[in-house]
């Protein structure tokens, strides 16, 4: 179960997804789940649909991987369904349980909020697997560096930095996680039965080992950080250039179609 | 100056509240340059200590550790000692910074402030001279404990150390990955002439090194060569360490009155050793 969490894991290859500048895709990324919240109707979410299949198929990444990342959301996007189908009272008169009632808009509204984070798990994911956390954290910390004009130069890298590392940790501390649940099931302990209460209270023999390795694991990659004479953000020089392409022009371009397309299905017509 | 690092009757303490603790006392040693030492110690005998004295990340609470001639103590130079003193620790996951191999072994160079030509040449040099470089894209999450530490020490190579300080390296491998760093260590001291300092409590490790320095309650009790070290078994008993087996074996068989050397090491020695005590055909 642990193991599904793909969160930010990097899928090697050389499709032109993974060539794309890191900035293109994180800013192309916003603008594109802007416009997808922007969608109302079933024209505009086909458009969305197939602009989404089209990035998942360039990416060259395996459709298994994608569906590994839905299938951790899918309580949450079901979750996020059921809340909109009593919301509202649009439409026909469906039927009704106790107070609430279900209506023909509440159904479009429930379908199209599923769909709707169904297609922004799929974006970031096409962003996550095709770029590496340092790409994406330099490419954060280049977007943010304007703020450096009001005072907060030393944040941005601070920021970006704490973002590489936590995304280099994830899958270790996972590993970790699973290594004392089999620990802690050894030697007896029912993490699966009981009532809530006592699965929570389960939890705590968990977490305390846990949070005590983490800070052991900070302390020691501190001391590493230090030896390999870092020093903050203060006169660090960066491996890889990034750079913009034609590659970028071109993704750019179909991307504000896609948005032309979404505002003239919404708003024109 | 031959000497790379010379460490001055150094004295280093923990301290807790109201009680301390000494670690290492009155500590003296020079590490030639372009030398193979090892420095052998039970747990708690302070070897990790020392370590972490040899590059400046821990100040001494007496007495002086030169670098190349500079202090530890002096912060003006403590990016040239970290420079020039590279440090691979026990836990290859807890020095990793990055999630993408060859990102991780550019962070070293990239702290330095090198062009990025620079730091890409660099990289993939290291990369080549711990035989890491065909991985170099992939995450280091899916690599074996062996195949990690082998990335932590192109991390320090990238820097161009002159002395690379490893506190446990093996540790926490397997005899593959065991098998792995020790002749990574072995080829870099011989073919790039870098000094390196071993600290191990696995005897074997030492087989192949110039020196070998035994420590016990934060003070030196025996320096000399690995055989002259090995030949000694008192001494290791006395300072908690695991007598490698050949030695044990001949060891014995002097003791119920077998004329034989005890200075030997490695297998292959010990049975032509045995062979010729009994005066046996080697077959």
């Amino acid at each position: 179960m642990l193991r599904d969490i793909t969160f930010g894991q990097y899928f090697q290859g050389n499709s032109k997804v993974h060539r794309l500048d890191p900035r293109t895709k994180l800013l192309l990324l916003i603008l594109i789940i802007v416009f997808i919240f922007l969608t109302q109707n079933m024209i505009s979410f086909l458009i969305a649909t197939v602009f989404t299949a089209c990035a998942v198929i360039i990416s060259k990444v395996p459709l298994r991987l994608y569906l590994k990342n839905l299938k951790a959301i899918l309580p949450i996007i079901i979750f996020t369904a059921i809340i909109n189908v009593f919301y509202g009272n649009e439409g026909k008169v469906l039927f009704s349980i106790f107070r609430l009632t279900v209506n023909t808009g509440g159904v479009y509204r429930a379908v199209f909020m599923a769909l709707r984070i169904l297609l922004l798990i799929v974006l970031s994911s096409v962003l996550t697997y095709t770029t590496t956390p340092n790409d994406l954290t330099d490419a954060i910390e280049i977007l943010l560096s304007p703020l450096k004009f009001i005072g907060l130069k030393n944040a941005v890298h601070t920021l970006a930095m704490m973002m590489t590392i936590a995304l280099r940790f994830i899958p270790t501390l996972v590993e970790e996680t699973e290594k004392i649940m089999n620990a802690q099931k050894a030697r007896g302990a029912d993490l699966e039965n009981g009532k809530l209460t006592e699965r929570i209270k389960a939890l705590v023999p968990i977490l305390i080992p846990l949070l005590i390795s983490a800070v052991r694991r900070a302390y020691e990659l501190a001391e590493a950080m230090e030896c390999r004479c870092y020093n903050g953000g203060e006169g660090r020089q960066r491996m890889k250039k990034l750079q913009f392409t034609l590659l970028d022009v071109i993704a750019g371009f179909v991307s504000f179609l896609f948005c032309g397309l979404i505002i003239l299905f919404n708003v024109v017509i | 100056m031959d000497n790379i690092i010379e460490v001055k009757n150094v004295t280093f303490e923990y301290s807790d509240f109201d009680r301390s603790k000494t670690v290492i006392n009155d500590f003296s040693i020079d590490i030639k340059r372009g030398s193979f030492t090892c420095i052998l110690g039970h747990n708690g005998s302070g070897k990790s200590t020392l370590a972490k004295l040899l590059n400046g990340l821990y100040k001494p609470v007496k007495g002086d550790i030169l670098v190349d001639g500079m202090n530890t103590k002096d912060e003006t130079t403590e990016i040239a000692i970290k420079r020039r003193v590279g440090m691979v620790f026990q836990n290859p996951d807890n020095q990793l910074v990055a999630s993408i191999v060859e990102e991780d072994v550019a962070f070293g160079p990239e702290n330095l402030g090198l062009s990025p030509d620079e730091i890409r040449k660099r990289v993939d040099e290291s990369l080549k001279s711990v035989g890491m470089y065909e991985l170099r894209k992939s995450t280091p999450h899916h690599l074996s404990g062996g195949q990690k530490q082998r990335i932590a020490i192109a991390g320090i190579l990238a820097m161009r150390p002159q002395c690379i300080v490893l506190d446990e390296p093996t540790a926490m491998l397997d005899p593959k990955g065991r098998k792995e760093i020790i002749s990574t260590i072995e080829k870099l001291n011989r073919e790039s002439g870098i000094t390196v300092v071993l600290i191990t409590h696995f005897m074997e490790e030492a087989e192949n090194t110039d020196r070998a320095v035994v420590l016990n309650d934060g003070s030196i009790i025996a320096d000399g060569t690995p055989k002259e070290i090995f030949s000694n078994i008192d001494m290791l008993k006395r300072a908690g360490l695991d007598v490698p087996q050949t030695t044990e074996l001949l060891h014995r068989l002097k003791t119920n009155g077998v004329d034989i050397k005890t200075n030997v090491i490695s297998i292959k020695e010990t049975a032509q050793e045995i062979y010729s005590a009994f005066h046996l055909e080697e077959n």
